[in-house]
């Protein structure tokens, strides 16, 4: 009797192990009837990773500095910025880093891409239905909670180690804030103007594309901001399974004590990241002033 | 000039998610507190008939919650009834299906908003063209459609502007381009001066007055200012707790309020401005020839001068110049003395 209160009535030893066993075993048969039909199914995400990776590694090192100061100053319109940017990549090439850097912007760039091609609908999705909404919700918690290591394994099971199942662990951490941030923008769409629109006799696909979307398109793009962000943090965990880039020294790094090594490419990825925030921010807000219509 | 465009029957809109099974007890009586308090269901129109002039001013006045704003809404339906009609040329717009319905807006009807309700992602000339875009309107078409509202309100070289680098009334001025670019027979107007300085919101009374001398649309003017309402309307209709108290003319509404809250509304409006000589003259009187002549629909104010100086009164001539009364200080005296009680 006295034990019941001091122990938790817990789950007997033989039986869970059992489960655990039984869950695993039926998970794995899954991953080894559907591994390959799943790989081949993200072939094309792969073929334009491996695209974007081989196009950068392969642009002679000045052109790529042009481009990239040429689209800092697009997005920005800070010369500052752009010498930040020339300084910082000066670095990242003097240091020997230059290859892993193209590959991290490669799978950065894919990986964006993805969470807004899956991140934009879910988002207009939830804005439109509370239910979707409360349906969702709990899903972006977990993914927004559940440690990265966690889903790698069952990724790892089901697709082995290499890019593609890099990539989709970066989606995953990555995709929710752009998601939560596109259904919280339509959402503050000004109801007046939503209004008018009805009353004009507005389709819901022309409230859609006319009102809602242009008039959330500053906090969808902070979402966009945010999501860079975090693709750029899950870079090192990535590499664990297989992603090629600047997380791949760090891992090595941590594991044979070379405190240089990590911290050359730890400072290459916090330079990346405050490139792409700055020059995506200062976008962000040149929309919302062009809307304001204060750049006159 | 006088087929009735609007008919509202029997119009009643509660708002709640029970709001059918209540209607029974709204048509036994029930008021607008009351339903609130026991049902915890808003009384929004209660029993509204109400027909519209073609080509006139309706305006519907009343306090704030008094179901104004409710009632315009329901013209073109951007608030569903709970039960009722409402005829737009002998056709109910509350059967009108989807599609129906969205034709309906796009052609029939320009509304235009109390806080402008621009889209501040658009600049002046695609925010006008906005309904023509909508419709598919080819577009130099509706370019130059929208072209020739902006400069008849006024605003021509500001079509480049965003909406945020306008001044409210110019901001309005849009709004009100944009209803009638779609070219609708009805304008919706949901207190579309009220946001406005008053200066502006004279200047633009008047451009509306102004405009309606040759457009000739049929329009609804939601306001809770009096002046404005008997300034711009053909006809006034009054709310209150979601009941339509009376309808009628500016002189019907000073001279013979249906209610103490009419009364009370009225109260302080300088009578001798608004009404017209037509209505508070003596018809038994006989033509003088040596006393000066006054028209009928002129107002009191203007005829003030040569009336006090008259000692036995003015002749009254229609626009015809055809004698129609006779008028003296005294009609004035007594008027002003009844809305002193």
């Amino acid at each position: 009797m006295s034990n019941f209160f001091t122990t938790f009535p817990e789950m007997p030893n033989k039986q869970f192990r059992e489960m655990k066993k039984g869950i695993d075993a039926s998970y794995k048969d899954f991953a080894r009837e559907w591994g390959d039909v799943i790989d081949a199914m993200f072939d094309p995400l792969l073929k334009m990773l491996v695209f974007f990776e081989k196009t950068l590694i392969a642009t002679p090192w000045p052109i790529f500095m042009i481009v990239l100061v040429a689209l800092t100053y697009w997005g920005s319109r800070n010369i500052k910025l752009c010498v930040g940017t020339v300084l910082a990549f000066v670095f990242i090439g003097y240091f020997r880093m230059w290859e892993e850097t193209m590959s991290t912007i490669a799978i950065i760039l894919t990986s964006v891409i993805m969470s807004v091609a899956i991140g934009l609908p879910t988002g207009i999705a939830m804005s439109r239905s509370d239910r979707t909404q409360k349906i969702v919700t709990p899903i972006l918690d977990i993914m927004q909670t559940m440690p990265p290591f966690v889903y790698l394994i069952p990724i790892v099971m089901l697709m082995g180690i290499g890019k593609i199942p890099g990539l989709i662990s970066v989606v995953i951490y990555a995709i929710p804030p752009l998601i939560r941030l596109t259904n919280l923008g339509i959402r503050e769409v000004d109801q007046e103007a939503l209004e008018a629109a009805d009353a004009f006799g507005a389709t819901k696909k022309q409230k859609l594309f006319e009102v809602q979307l242009p008039l959330a398109l500053p906090t969808i793009f902070a979402g966009i901001n945010q999501t860079i962000m975090m693709a750029l943090a899950m870079v090192v965990i990535a590499s664990m399974i297989g992603v090629k880039g600047l997380g791949q020294p760090v891992l090595k790094a941590i594991t044979n004590q070379y405190f240089t090594m990590g911290l050359l490419n730890g400072l290459a990825i916090v330079a990346l990241a405050i490139i792409f925030d700055r020059v995506s921010q200062s976008y962000g807000k040149r929309m919302q002033q062009h809307r304001a219509g204060a750049n006159e | 000039m006088s087929e009735v465009k609007i008919k509202i029957e029997n119009l009643y809109k509660i708002f709640g998610p029970r709001a059918k099974e209540y209607t029974n007890k709204v048509k036994s009586g029930i008021d607008k507190d009351e339903l609130l308090a026991k049902y915890n269901h808003v009384l929004g129109l209660d029993n509204i008939n109400l027909d519209i002039k073609e080509q006139s001013i309706q305006v519907v006045m009343g306090l704030s919650g008094s179901g104004k704003s409710t009632l315009i809404r329901h013209i073109n339906r951007l608030i569903e009834p709970t039960e009722g009609t409402v005829l737009v040329d002998g056709e109910d717009i509350t059967k009108l299906n989807k599609a129906d319905l969205l034709e309906f807006r796009r052609n029939k009807t320009g509304m235009v908003f109390q806080r402008f309700a621009l889209f501040p992602h658009h600049n002046i000339l695609d925010n006008v063209q906005f309904g023509l875009s909508i419709k598919n309107l080819d577009k130099s078409e509706s370019k130059d459609k929208a072209m020739y509202w902006i400069e008849k309100v006024g605003l021509t070289g500001f079509e480049n502007k965003f909406p945020n680098q306008l001044s409210g009334g110019m901001q309005q001025r849009v709004g009100l381009a944009r209803a009638l670019a779609i070219d609708p027979d009805i304008l919706l107007m949901d207190e579309a001066f009220s946001a406005l300085d008053p200066l502006i919101r004279t200047d633009m009374q008047d451009q509306l007055l102004d405009l309606q001398k040759n457009l000739k649309k049929t329009i609804i003017f939601i306001t809770h200012d009096l002046d404005e309402a008997l300034k711009l309307g053909d006809r006034i209709a009054i709310l209150n707790g979601g009941k339509l108290v009376q309808d009628g003319n500016a002189e019907e509404i000073l001279l013979n309020p249906a209610d103490e809250y009419v009364s009370n509304f009225v109260k302080d409006v300088n009578r001798i401005k608004v009404l017209k000589i037509g209505s508070i003259m003596n018809i038994d009187g006989n033509m003088n020839e040596s006393n000066p002549s006054v028209m009928v629909d002129e107002s009191i104010e203007n005829c003030l001068p040569t009336m006090l100086e008259s000692e036995s009164g003015l002749n009254v001539l229609d626009n015809d110049k055809n004698f129609v009364g006779v008028i003296s200080k005294n009609n004035v005296a007594e008027i002003l003395r009844r809305s002193k009680d």
